[in-house]
């Protein structure tokens, strides 16, 4: 898949400031460097834990979202932003490490047990750690020595899983709240908007003459 | 949750007398701007005079900062500072409260009568909410049953039927696009769990007249079930013969039932209730505790469940 958009992205596209993605990096840690300090310092409520827990895996899924919007952007818009998209996907990881970590740590304290026991009982623990251990390989093999090494193909295909880790994301959000809030709803629809998008794209419309990447 | 919404009201019309900032609220905005929120404290309180009561707990308050800012209240928004944004829209007097259905004098009151022909007590009780945190707040009140006793129910009558108000001018929430609960929104108790003394009508917490985030200008107090039994801004209650529907049942029957008695031994399906944390007790590193069985008043109203599997009746 990035093989293919990269040779397809050349040439063509609006003429975007290049700005150097170690500043999609930083950008994107604001939120989290934030939350832990607002937290620390008292400024995240009555609840601070939920809020922080809440905020990370909120903005986990934010960059899982833009990630995935990248592609639909270029084919569809012409905006080439192809050369972040490793970053936010890294950023998606990142979180999600983070909003595990508070969960274990700081909403559960550690108790062994009761993580189990969620794991087990909790559709939305059972769906949230998996979506976690989906993203691993992916993060893990986010560099160009994987992509060598796998080969394009390969490494296209593996890192379609980013598709089942949306939905995991979503089901995740959606479990969790009570009622139907229309914040995990909204998201929800994003999500189906840029994977029905690529299901049309896959099934609905005239392959072009396949080319290869470079 | 950090999803803001921007509120439409603007903050003049809603903080005129006591403007006040503290650092608790200025939030993270989505993109880490700060934004300020500046919440109307004690807006049009009134000071209540009320007795101590024996029924109330030894634990430490909440503070009124926390018990006024984090509020579950959907009329107004599903965030938990929705309530205290926007609640301030809602007209609270003159308020009645039309009570009717089997009883032998049905009647309408005047908040502003109940409150000066009561016995107002304050009472400290632990909050536990369904979600898992849990509060202790200094409610001032009256017991359910003094009002019970003046309109003579029937002997038909076995449960009590409570109605919010719905005012979709005053609430921002109820008619939103996503509709979240059916509304009004309605609770219901056994005229036994009615009757019983730690049953209150709340007028007011912190010995001032209830913020209308927490319900004014008057709510319903059950301390041994979860908190959304305890229905906000009552304007109706009715005796009757049959178990009443209730909101949160009929949002998710198989999730919340008429019952709702606070259980640790009995999970959410979706979550545990063995467990809770308690507002305000440690900020971010805030260790969870254990969830006691009716929340800690099991020795008053274990009896009134004697029999009944808890598990079928959640």
């Amino acid at each position: 898949m990035a093989g293919r958009a990269s040779a397809e992205g050349r040439g063509k596209g609006l003429a975007l400031p290049q700005v150097p993605t170690i500043a999609v990096y930083i950008a994107g840690f604001i939120p989290a460097v934030w939350l832990f300090y607002a937290g620390v310092t008292d400024q995240l409520g009555a609840d601070p834990m939920r809020a922080l827990e809440q905020g990370l895996g909120l903005w986990a899924l934010r960059f899982l979202v833009a990630t995935l919007a990248i592609t639909p952007l270029r084919q569809l818009f012409s905006i080439n932003l192809l050369r972040y998209r490793r970053a936010l996907g890294l950023l998606a990881f990142y979180y999600a490490a983070l909003h595990l970590l508070t969960y274990l740590v700081l909403d559960q304290g550690l108790d062994v047990r009761a993580i189990v026991a969620d794991i087990i009982k909790r559709p939305y623990t059972t769906i949230g750690m998996a979506t976690f251990v989906i993203l691993i390989p992916l993060a893990v093999t986010s560099n160009n020595a994987s992509i060598r090494r796998m080969g394009g193909q390969a490494w296209a295909k593996l890192h379609r899983l980013v598709y089942a880790a949306a939905i995991g994301a979503i089901l995740h959000y959606i479990l969790v709240v009570k009622a139907w809030p229309p914040e995990p709803l909204i998201y929800a629809a994003i999500v189906a908007v840029l994977l029905g998008y690529r299901v049309w794209r896959a099934f609905f419309r005239p392959k072009p003459a396949k080319r290869r990447a470079a | 949750m950090l999803i803001r919404r921007p509120t439409d009201i603007l903050s003049s019309e809603t903080t005129p007398r006591e403007v006040y900032f503290n650092r608790r609220q200025w939030m993270a905005g989505a993109a880490g701007l700060a934004l300020a929120a500046a919440l109307p404290k004690g807006l049009g309180a009134a000071p209540l005079s009320a007795a101590k009561s024996p029924l109330s707990t030894d634990d430490k308050p909440t503070s009124r900062e926390d018990v006024t800012s984090y509020n579950n209240f959907y009329e107004f928004g599903t965030g938990k500072d929705d309530p205290a944004k926007y609640a301030g829209k809602l007209k609270t007097s003159p308020w009645t409260v039309k009570v009717d259905g089997l009883v032998g004098k049905p009647a309408e009151f005047g908040v502003e009568d109940l409150i000066k022909s009561s016995a107002l007590e304050e009472r400290i009780y632990r909050m536990r909410c369904v979600e898992g945190w849990s509060m202790v707040i200094p409610w001032v009140g009256f017991p359910l049953a003094d009002l019970i006793k003046r309109v003579e129910p029937l002997g038909s009558a076995k449960y009590v039927a409570f109605e919010t108000a719905y005012r979709p001018d005053e609430m921002t929430g109820v008619d939103s696009f996503f509709p979240v609960l059916e509304w009004p929104y309605v609770e219901g108790l056994r005229l036994d769990e009615a009757m019983h003394p730690l049953t209150i009508l709340a007028v007011g917490l912190y010995g001032e007249t209830l913020p209308n985030q927490n319900g004014a200008p008057i709510r319903l107090v059950v301390p041994w079930k979860y908190g959304f039994k305890g229905i906000k801004s009552i304007v109706r209650i009715s005796f009757v013969e049959k178990q009443p529907e209730t909101s949160w049942n009929k949002q998710a029957p198989s999730e919340y039932g008429f019952y709702a008695n606070v259980n640790p031994e009995v999970d959410h399906p979706r979550w545990s209730q063995a467990t809770e944390r308690r507002i305000g007790e440690g900020g971010l590193f805030a260790k969870r505790r254990p969830t006691l069985m009716f929340n800690g008043y099991a020795d008053q109203v274990a009896s009134l469940y004697s029999g009944m599997d808890l598990r079928k009746f959640y």
